[in-house]
């Protein structure tokens, strides 16, 4: 599966076109999550939205994990799945946690949109710019693992670096 | 550190601007120097400072870099004599506290400084002879927030400021020991210093979940549409956030906001109004000195109008 779970039955409305599973993944993820995204835009209850962005957030590491060749973990971190994905993709590559805080601030903004005690609900005004900005956080996350995917496969040839440091 | 210890210290340090700052970054050079005369800050420029190594030399090979960095440190501690260097660009800062970081553990780094040191015919720096600090701690610990406010003369009252740090000025945690440590230090995951000045400035902060996102520099070159696209996003979320300006401490992030806004307007169609100023800018502004003194007709994205509609300019 994967690509963002091969876009959850995409291609099953207008304006959500199959995202193209070539040879570059890291074009086909961030396209995957756009329109997955779109998607989302269609459900109308914030909490059901939050509930589907942190799952576009969730597939989008376990591609990142899948295209490094590791099982995608099953854990969750502080109660989420994404929180533990993300401890998995950075392991052995520090540079992997500048997308730390966006998993965080993802969290953070679905427990505004799906408090634990319902009473604590964000009126309607807050609700909605909540959820855009969770949506803008999720796309973030997706343009910047597929940036490391489609970088990691240019850096055999561009980096003139590389075998240099290969005997270090 | 007594508070009013690292006041003192901070009133004259070693100013490494680094090769930014001498071109795209120009005006938050101005501004820098502008605000800390007008805060009573002294800069003593390092002389014949080199480049901190940045992505280029690192990538090749990071103990070269390292050594680098370490020259302009070694020009601070064993030339200038001075205790503080501080670095307004978040590459060269970050580059600075990694040598550090690395001479402190690293045999093999101190190995190789040594070696190209004693080619290069200088004393090799050696790790504890001075602070690395950025402008942000400069003008929070030597001047501070309270006093900061009493010299506030044209509040910037009204104008709403989400906060981009970047992705340097935190990562990796372990080179920045000195932040994480409770009241009166930085946060790694949140940092808030800039926020803070801003806010005894006047300004309202608002509340901005990118703050230390990545802006696809290191793609610029190599992948444009990508970091067209990331920047994109970060002025959307500003502007989502009800941001009238995006604050800057780093020029390579001011320089990628400003280049990829207009880029993203031309190649994707996608036009964002937020406007860039570095906070130096803003700061100077809040100060009583005029936008071109602290450089604002240098931006690429021209702030003036953000500022004269708040009525602060």
């Amino acid at each position: 599966m994967s690509i963002v779970a091969l876009a959850r039955d995409a291609g099953d409305g207008p304006g959500a076109p199959m995202p193209r599973t070539g040879d570059d993944p890291g074009t086909a993820l961030v396209d995957a999550v756009e329109v997955r995204l779109t998607k989302v835009d269609a459900l109308a209850d914030p909490r059901d939205a939050a509930c589907a962005m942190l799952a576009v957030a969730d597939d989008v590491l376990v591609d990142w994990a899948a295209f490094r060749g590791d099982a995608p973990t099953q854990a969750t971190r502080e109660g989420f799945r994404l929180l533990a994905l993300h401890r998995q993709g950075a392991q052995d590559l520090p540079s992997f946690n500048a997308c730390r805080e966006t998993c965080r601030e993802i969290v953070y903004h679905f427990n505004l949109l799906r408090p634990a005690d319902p009473g604590d609900a964000l009126p309607a005004e807050d609700a909605a710019r909540t959820r855009v900005m969770m949506g803008l956080l999720v796309r973030h996350l997706a343009l910047f693992v597929g940036g490391k995917m489609r970088s990691a496969r240019v850096g055999e040839f561009c980096c003139a670096s590389r075998p240099i440091r290969q005997d270090d | 550190m007594d508070t009013d210890d690292r006041k003192q210290r901070y009133r004259k340090v070693a100013y490494y601007p680094g090769c930014a700052l001498e071109g795209t970054g120009h005006a938050y050079n101005r501004s820098t120097k502008a605000v800390g005369k007008a805060l009573g800050l002294e800069l003593d420029e390092v002389p014949n400072w080199n480049c901190c190594g940045a992505m280029e030399v690192k990538n090749v090979d990071p103990k070269v870099q390292t050594y680098l960095s370490s020259r302009v440190m070694s020009i601070a501690a064993n030339e200038m004599h001075a205790g503080v260097v501080m670095a307004p660009c978040n590459g060269c800062y970050h580059n600075l506290k990694k040598a550090e970081y690395d001479l402190a553990h690293d045999a093999a780094s101190r190995e190789t400084v040594g070696a190209i040191a004693a080619k290069a015919g200088h004393a090799p720096y050696e790790a504890g002879q001075v602070e690395t600090i950025h402008a942000l701690d400069w003008i929070m610990h030597g001047v501070g927030e309270d006093e900061l406010r009493k010299r506030v003369s044209n509040s910037l009252r009204g104008l709403k400021i989400a906060n981009y740090y970047g992705c340097m000025y935190t990562r990796p945690r372990h080179i920045f020991p000195e932040k994480d440590q409770g009241p009166g230090s930085d946060s790694t995951s949140k940092p808030h210093f800039m926020d803070d000045l801003l806010e005894a400035a006047g300004a309202v902060n608002v509340d901005f979940p990118l703050k230390t996102a990545c802006c696809g520099g290191a793609h610029t070159l190599s992948d444009s549409d990508l970091s067209t696209k990331l920047v994109l996003n970060i002025l959307r979320a500003a502007e989502a956030a009800g941001a009238d300006v995006i604050a800057t401490e780093c020029p390579t992030c001011h320089s990628g906001l400003e280049m990829h806004q207009v880029r993203a307007e031309k190649v994707l169609g996608e036009k964002t109004t937020v406007k860039m100023l570095y906070f130096t800018q803003l700061l100077g502004i809040a100060l009583g000195l005029s936008p071109r003194q602290v450089g604002v007709h240098e931006n690429v994205s021209d702030g003036r109008e953000a500022l004269k509609a708040r009525g602060i300019a």
